[in-house]
């Protein structure tokens, strides 16, 4: 009974997990860049969908339009600045950079965000935030229902363009192979920027998703990162339905472990888990490319 | 040789420091330098010179400073605390380091930071309380003592790194940081050698934080598996120069008094500061502020 009510909320929570994990594995899948600090991106994307409904009382959903593209643009600037130096670097040296790289922008945003806008946690409050669906004793919260079907919107419309687009196969080509895409006349360093580029919008889109269901604060960025990184090694890498998959997964297993040794351990569960999956089986549970 | 002598006299004039003055408030900032020595050598040890990063530095910190200070307070003596202390941070270390380093690339950072992390919310749920030295013990608290323990400890992480950069092992871990293959087809053992520096790295972080278990008087036991400590070691040990022996020594004592003369003005400020110096250094100055003075003094000397 509560169980299953668990397991509802598991899979609600779940499609944010998957999405802010999409990034993630967007970036690492393409560029060999782990960006640490996505989970910062994350925070920054939720404050600005916090800020535009507290200040101009903007419908947080609508409010993606805007925070997407910010985060996309954030995400062209910190390439430019900093991650296209990293990727001039061979494979290991390139992931060990970026690791640090990241742990330092992670710094810059928390401090930042403290300064800026104090440690309170801040959620959004719409009008309709109580509203439920009811199913026999179970209740369905509408948000977090509809922030489900837009992360899975969102992630099959990138699908779509990574699979049609002309630039999308850009993306895959280079993460498949990015000498022999640079041979096959693909701007490497343009798909690389776009790639990261979406990575942070993805965030930022999860961010304000996350703001609406439930609530951020300066310092939710490493959860976050964690979340989607175990969310990555739980999925593999090269399939976002496979991340969308992974973190309903990781969410059910949360919604279960609260039920079963009580909400506190509720982090833990996911760290064991991308622990021993990190010492079993590298690759993920679903295969891809390791 | 040069380094040598510098390093002593420095030492030296620390120990005599409290002659001249035993204000407590200048004995806390030396104690807190030498922690941040110690901290961010025994990083430097492992993500330095054995080239593997570890993001879950205050995971070992944490549980040297946890074992150290149940046993302490509960009558065990000291240097028994501190050791266990540094035993059970070794143990977890290679624990996670046996098959973390069977893996390439970024798995061995990530999963010592998740680790932490476990750590930190566990020992969070399991001790709620603040976790102060008892009454008795605080009678007869006494900073000097606090004072030459860190002092010694930072001593001791310099002399180990020292030691080792020129032994035979150390060369070994420093071959395998260059390359592996290399350094395995020259009759190197690459994972043996990885282990080796983990395990004195972690030692060295567990005696930290055993020494600060035994300095602090009241802290939350969550506190020390904090990410903050994982923080401090990486800048510093970036910032002063990483894979040199002098450039966390000197990162520390940058980072630390930074930090004070900010504290009284903005709080956190420091950490803005660092976090974008660290970013610079990665990507445009690896060598830190140890090269950043080699530089410098060359130049100078070419014009002089």
């Amino acid at each position: 009974m509560i169980l299953t009510q668990q397991l509802i909320l598991g899979v609600l929570v779940g499609g944010l997990y998957g999405l802010a994990a999409a990034g993630l594995s967007l970036t690492f899948g393409v560029l060999r860049v782990l960006n640490v600090a996505h989970g910062e991106l994350l925070m920054l994307g939720g404050y600005g969908t916090f800020w535009l409904f507290t200040l101009w009382q903007i419908d947080p959903f609508l409010s993606l339009l805007g925070v997407g593209p910010a985060l996309f643009a954030l995400g062209l600037i910190l390439y430019w600045t900093l991650f296209q130096f990293v990727v001039k670097a061979h494979e290991e040296v390139r992931i060990k950079n970026s690791l640090l790289i990241g742990f330092g922008l992670t710094l810059v945003f928390h401090t930042l965000a403290i300064r800026l806008w104090t440690a309170d946690e801040r959620a959004v409050t719409t009008a309709y935030a109580g509203a439920v669906i009811k199913m026999g004793a179970f209740a369905i919260p509408l948000v977090r229902l509809s922030s489900l079907v837009l992360a899975f919107a969102i992630l099959t419309a990138l699908h779509l363009f990574l699979a049609k687009a002309r630039w999308g196969r850009a993306i895959r080509a280079t993460a498949e192979d990015w000498e022999a895409a640079a041979l096959m006349g693909i701007p490497v360093g343009k798909t690389y920027l776009l790639a990261f580029a979406l990575g942070t919008a993805l965030a930022g889109i999860a961010g304000g998703l996350v703001t609406v269901s439930y609530s951020i604060s300066p310092s939710i960025g490493l959860e976050w990162t964690l979340k989607a990184l175990i969310v990555v090694v739980l999925a593999g890498l090269g399939s976002l339905f496979g991340a969308f998959a992974g973190g309903i997964l990781l969410g059910v297993a949360e919604a279960t472990s609260a039920v079963l040794v009580g909400g506190a351990y509720r982090e833990v569960v996911g760290l064991v888990l991308f622990l021993v999956i990190l010492l079993v089986r590298p690759q993920g549970l679903f295969g891809g490319r390791g | 040789m040069k380094l040598l002598v510098g390093g002593i006299l420095l030492a030296v004039a620390f120990a005599a420091f409290p002659l001249i003055t035993q204000r407590s408030d200048l004995l806390n900032l030396g104690i807190q330098i030498f922690l941040a020595v110690a901290l961010a050598q025994s990083w430097n040890l492992l993500g330095g010179y054995a080239g593997q990063i570890t993001l879950g530095h205050a995971a070992f910190f944490g549980l040297g400073a946890l074992i150290t200070r149940i046993l302490w307070v509960n009558g065990a003596p000291l240097v028994l605390a501190l050791v266990a202390g540094a035993l059970v941070a070794t143990a977890f270390g290679i624990v996670i380091g046996l098959p973390a380093f069977r893996l390439r690339g970024a798995y061995f950072a990530i999963g010592t930071l998740g680790l932490a992390e476990i750590l930190r919310i566990s020992v969070g749920n399991l001790m709620p309380e603040i976790s102060t030295i008892p009454a008795a013990a605080l009678v007869s608290y006494d900073m000097l003592s606090r004072y030459y323990l860190t002092l010694g400890l930072a001593v001791l992480c310099v002399a180990v790194v020292a030691a080792l950069v020129c032994s035979r092992v150390g060369l070994g871990i420093q071959a395998v940081r260059e390359d592996e293959a290399a350094a395995e087809a020259s009759g190197v053992g690459a994972f043996r050698h990885k282990l080796l520096a983990l395990a004195l790295s972690t030692a060295l972080v567990g005696l930290a934080g055993g020494a600060f278990a035994y300095y602090h008087v009241s802290y939350y036991p969550q506190h020390v598996f904090s990410p903050v400590w994982t923080f401090d070691a990486v800048l510093i040990t970036f910032v002063g120069g990483v894979g040199t022996i002098h450039g966390p020594v000197l990162g520390a004592l940058f980072y630390v008094i930074l930090k004070e003369i900010l504290a009284v003005r903005l709080v956190e400020l420091h950490l803005l500061i660092f976090g974008v110096l660290f970013i610079l250094v990665v990507l445009f100055f690896p060598g830190g502020l140890v090269e950043a003075w080699s530089r410098a003094r060359r130049l100078i000397t070419r014009k002089g």
